[in-house]
């Protein structure tokens, strides 16, 4: 038999604020709980789920996004801290069904994702380093320096680590 | 001929989703209104429960439901014993919600649906539970006392499961040895930590009755048969999905966890979608976990190093239930004389109720114990009796002529005798020798310690038996418009690459691209014939399947495509999307192949046209479809294995002692490894290679701390170290490939392969490089800093 179905409540009884900032490009504007995770607002506010959470307590490196030009770990951040910031996402970093982003193509032909849950706070996490250096140091130890910041369960990271050279080549970064 | 894939270094069809970010994981599963569950958790690990009050958490502002034993209707059961055994007796299995007693720290109690999850936590933190906690031993050896306190007052010292296992006469043999060499070795606990957590997320739709339930399990068919059974609904009522899953690695095939049941419970009760997303530190004190055991382990031999008996007793801790059955025991008892042609073998295990998270298999299951056992026994006695430790294993070693090498007596984890099928192990042993560089390395080591370094060599070989029945299926279906072929199989993926490999395989029989092969795996509304993901057997018995399936869709293939063209058979064949006239430039397309084996009364588009009733290649001389005839390319099969497929390896290492942090610096690191042919040597060396970092994890890093009271002391990313790229090692890996005989692909299994003999290899090498050290020899897993110290400062003092 068919019970009736209870109301719910549309909102919690926290507090919240109206944020304004730039998401992938695009002006976004939201009122956000003020205890609300940025990687939350992100993934269940904005509908962008490339940004995966892993760990909630900044280690793991999964929900990697880039605030104002540097990587960061979303699960860190409130969202209401991120009010007046540029945010870079996954989602913006391949051209709508176009290709790949010379990174993301370089971990595709080195076969440096299994499972693809910390793949894209890895890729965020090397955008950021690719971006901010003219030159990439491309030997094994720095490699994995680079990578220390993101963790992987599946690969093993000798992959991943051969897509980082392979994609500073690419781009002239080496 | 179309070029074979099979063996090619085909890159993955998945990844551009991935990349892109464009995975879907449970979580992200958009599901409009969804409500949000947690858990309360018994902060105890053993207690009585005297009161539970919700009042306080329900009348919070944003909560929809609270649920406790009381009020979960026909859940409030023990849960399946999945996996029965005559030696368990009254086996214990959890409750979904603790009815009167907690049994483990984080032990679910009541749980809480709300709007969300921040507000679902807040009222978690209210609901009120009066425990009287009763005291507890989670020191497996002392477990079984006759002091310790019982987990369950029905199992006297605690003990789950007794069983001995025997193969030939050992009792005769252990007189006629020379010597015995004895050890006690131990591994600890550990965890899956896959970067996703569990989670599951369900809708119940009121108006046609039908369950949905996504689930980032490795069992999506168990499930949903579980889920049917529990909730007492027709089987096609419920359909449950497996979708993007991140990472698997054993915890997540064991059904049902509490979740699995009360989110869809939850669901069908409130009329909205309900998701459960596990945060870290549930997965590490609420998901299932595996390792701890205790090995005493004798080999008995010849003063020249042949073992003619092995003996090991072993406790097993099982945690405080045993859904999953002796499974892990068995695998490591199974396992326990490794590639070593030793005809006489005792093996007993007690598998041990300990107040502490359930253990069922992670990556591995019970064979890196064993492996770690049996190898540094191998080394001891190579020692005890001065041998090389290259020479004992070569002595007792199965011979390429031996196979199938039959342990009479010992019973696999599929129910099954152990029949190792196939191998080269002599060849594998020869060849890392010869690749770590085996004949030079007593050079390196002397003048390494000319320079007060510490080097040393360490090497362990293993054996995995794969691909378990008892079935897998496949279902192939060329489609008419797209010619595109879509393959459903029951079971689950995690990551592997299921995808690709199922393609190459499907694209070999039908010429078609491997990128025009799209899988749809673990969704019951696909396929819902088959049992799991586990034991490395989705490319033995899946794989399998499939190409069974698509030499059957070729056939068919064929021959509607020489009704086509009007030719013979023979003279068709199948490449680059088109059935072709051999040696002509005449050709059909599949796509036009499956339309036309369609009969068609509208024409919905052009090729359509020639499969209508007035056609002319139609047929007009009887019904469109004879007897037993079916409509299009399409079909399913199935493969059972007949026993499982023995794949093996060898791992060596040079390893290097730090005297100032005590840490081991692998130097060099080669392993050779047999998973029979390989479908794709990237995929086959990225399983490997993060099996191996796996075992890296478990060999220096990675151990669930558990207090005396039965916390867990690390519940965390910060104080469980999961290894970054900083410290996983490069590695060499190196391919022999055996045909299995007991499957037409001839492949093995190679998912857990690389994590088995990782312990094994650095304790080695660690022994070797400390050899001057008179001190027990890394006996036990993980090794750590301190581990290292005391075998260094003793001497220092000296």
């Amino acid at each position: 038999m068919k019970t009736v179905r209870k109301l719910t409540p549309s909102k919690s009884a926290d507090p919240t604020r109206k944020i304004s900032l730039t998401v992938n490009g695009e002006t976004v504007e939201r009122e956000v709980s003020v205890r609300m995770l940025l990687s939350d607002f992100i993934r269940h506010e904005l509908g962008l789920t490339g940004t995966h959470v892993g760990c909630e307590h900044g280690i793991c490196g999964a929900c990697t996004i880039i605030v104002n030009g540097e990587s960061s770990r979303s699960c860190t951040i409130l969202a209401v801290q991120s009010d007046g910031m540029d945010l870079r996402t996954i989602e913006s970093v391949a051209e709508k069904g176009g290709c790949l982003h010379p990174i993301q193509q370089a971990f595709q032909d080195n076969h440096a994702l299994q499972c693809g849950y910390c793949t894209p706070g890895m890729i965020m996490n090397i955008i950021s380093e690719f971006e901010s250096n003219s030159k990439i140091d491309t030997s094994e130890e720095s490699i994995r320096e680079l990578l220390s910041g993101n963790l992987c369960r599946c690969t093993g990271y000798a992959n991943i680590v051969e897509a980082v050279r392979d994609a500073a080549e690419r781009m002239g970064k080496n | 001929m179309s070029t074979r894939t099979f063996g090619t270094r085909v890159k993955r069809n998945i990844d551009p989703k991935f990349l892109r970010g464009e995975g879907s994981y449970v979580d992200d599963i958009d599901l409009p209104g969804v409500l949000h569950a947690t858990f309360v958790r018994s902060p105890f690990a053993r207690a009585k429960i005297s009161k539970i009050d919700v009042q306080d958490a329900l009348s919070m502002e944003g909560v929809m439901a609270i649920y406790t034993c009381d009020n979960i209707g026909k859940l409030d059961i023990e849960l399946p014993l999945l996996i029965p055994h005559d030696c368990m007796k009254d086996a214990r299995t959890q409750r979904p919600l603790a009815r009167d007693d907690v049994y483990y720290v984080g032990q679910t109690v009541a749980m809480v649906v709300a709007i969300n999850r921040y507000v679902a936590e807040d009222a978690a933190l209210l609901v009120d539970v009066d425990y009287e906690p009763l005291p507890v031993e989670v020191d497996l050896e002392k477990a079984v006392l006759d002091s310790a306190p019982l987990v369950h007052p029905t199992h006297p010292k605690n003990i789950a499961a007794d069983l001995v296992q025997v193969s030939g006469d050992p009792e005769a043999a252990m007189l006629k040895a020379d010597h015995v060499t004895k050890i006690r070795v131990e591994v600890e606990r550990s965890t899956a930590a896959s970067m996703e957590t569990r989670s599951v997320a369900a809708r119940y739709d009121r108006v046609s009755g039908e369950l949905t339930v996504w689930d980032g399990t490795q069992a999506p068919l168990t499930v949903r048969g579980g889920l049917a059974s529990i909730f007492e609904m027709d089987e096609d009522k419920v359909r449950v999905i497996a979708p993007d899953v991140g990472g698997g690695f054993g915890q997540k095939v064991m059904f049902p966890y509490p979740d699995e049941l009360l989110v869809p419970m939850a669901a069908m009760e409130l009329g909205y979608p309900v998701k459960f997303i596990e945060d870290r530190r549930e997965n590490f004190i609420g998901s299932n976990q595996e390792r701890k055991q205790i090995h005493d382990i004798e080999l008995y031999a010849t003063k020249d190093g042949e073992v003619l008996a092995l003996k090991d007793f072993f406790l097993h801790d099982t945690g405080a239930f045993i859904p999953y059955g002796i499974a892990i025991a068995q695998v490591a008892s199974t396992s326990i004389a490794g590639p070593y042609q030793i005809p006489n073998i005792h093996v007993q295990f007690q598998a041990v109720y300990t107040p502490t998270i359930t253990i069922t298999p992670y990556r591995g299951c019970g064979r890196p114990q064993a492996c770690f056992a049996i190898e540094r026994a191998m080394d001891q006695l190579a020692d005890d009796l001065g041998m090389s430790r290259f020479e004992i294993r070569r002595k007792n070693l199965i011979a390429d002529d031996q196979f199938p090498y039959v342990r009479e007596g010992l019973m696999f984890a599929d129910g099954l005798r152990v029949s190792m099928d196939s191998g080269q192990y002599q060849t594998a042993l020869d060849m890392v020798e010869e690749k770590i560089g085996a004949k030079d390395f007593p050079k390196l080591q002397e003048q390494a310690r000319s320079e007060g370094k510490h080097l040393g060599l360490g090497l362990a070989f293993y054996v995995e038996g794969t691909g378990l029945g008892p079935y897998e299926g496949g279902h192939i279906k060329i489609h008419p418009i797209t010619g595109k072929v879509y393959v459903n199989t029951g079971l689950s993926g995690q990551g592997q690459g299921h995808d690709t490999v199922f393609a190459q395989i499907v694209a070999d029989q039908l010429g078609v691209k491997v990128e025009d092969v799209i899988l749809t795996e673990g969704d019951s509304g696909a396929f819902d014939w088959g049992v799991a993901t586990f034991a490395s057997r989705a490319a033995v018995v899946s794989g399998n399947a499939i190409h069974k399936t698509a030499i059957i869709v070729r056939k068919k293939t064929i021959v509607a495509a020489a009704n086509m063209l009007e030719v013979g058979e023979d003279e068709v064949e199948l490449r680059d999307g088109h059935a072709w006239v051999v040696n002509s430039n005449r050709c059909v397309s599949l796509a036009a192949v499956a339309t036309a084996t369609n009969p068609l009364r509208y024409a919905f588009n052009e090729a359509a046209k020639a499969a209508t009733q007035f056609a002319p290649a139609s047929k007009h001389d009887g019904p469109a479809l004879d007897d037993g005839q079916s409509p299009g390319l399409e079909a399913t099969d199935y493969f059972s294995p007949a026993c499982a497929t023995w794949a093996y390896g060898v791992h060596a290492a040079i390893i290097e002692v730090d005297d100032v942090t005590c840490s081991a610096k692998v130097v060099k690191y080669v392993l050779i490894h047999d998973c029979g042919n390989m479908i794709n040597p990237t995929i086959v060396e990225g399983q490997v290679m993060g099996g191996l970092a796996q075992g890296i994890a478990g060999t220096l890093y990675e151990k669930i701390e558990i207090d005396e009271d039965g916390n867990i002391t690390n519940a965390n990313f910060v104080d469980f170290l999961v290894p970054y790229a900083t410290e996983i090692p490069p590695v060499e890996i190196y391919h022999l490939e055996t045909p299995s005989p007991l499957n037409p692909l001839g492949v093995k299994g190679v998912g857990e392969a690389g994590c088995i003999a990782v312990g094994a290899t650095i304790a080695s090498g660690l022994a070797d490089a400390l050899e001057k050290f008179n001190k027990p020899k890394f006996l036990s897993l993980p090794i750590t800093p301190s581990m290292i110290f005391d075998v260094i400062s003793d001497e220092a003092q000296n």
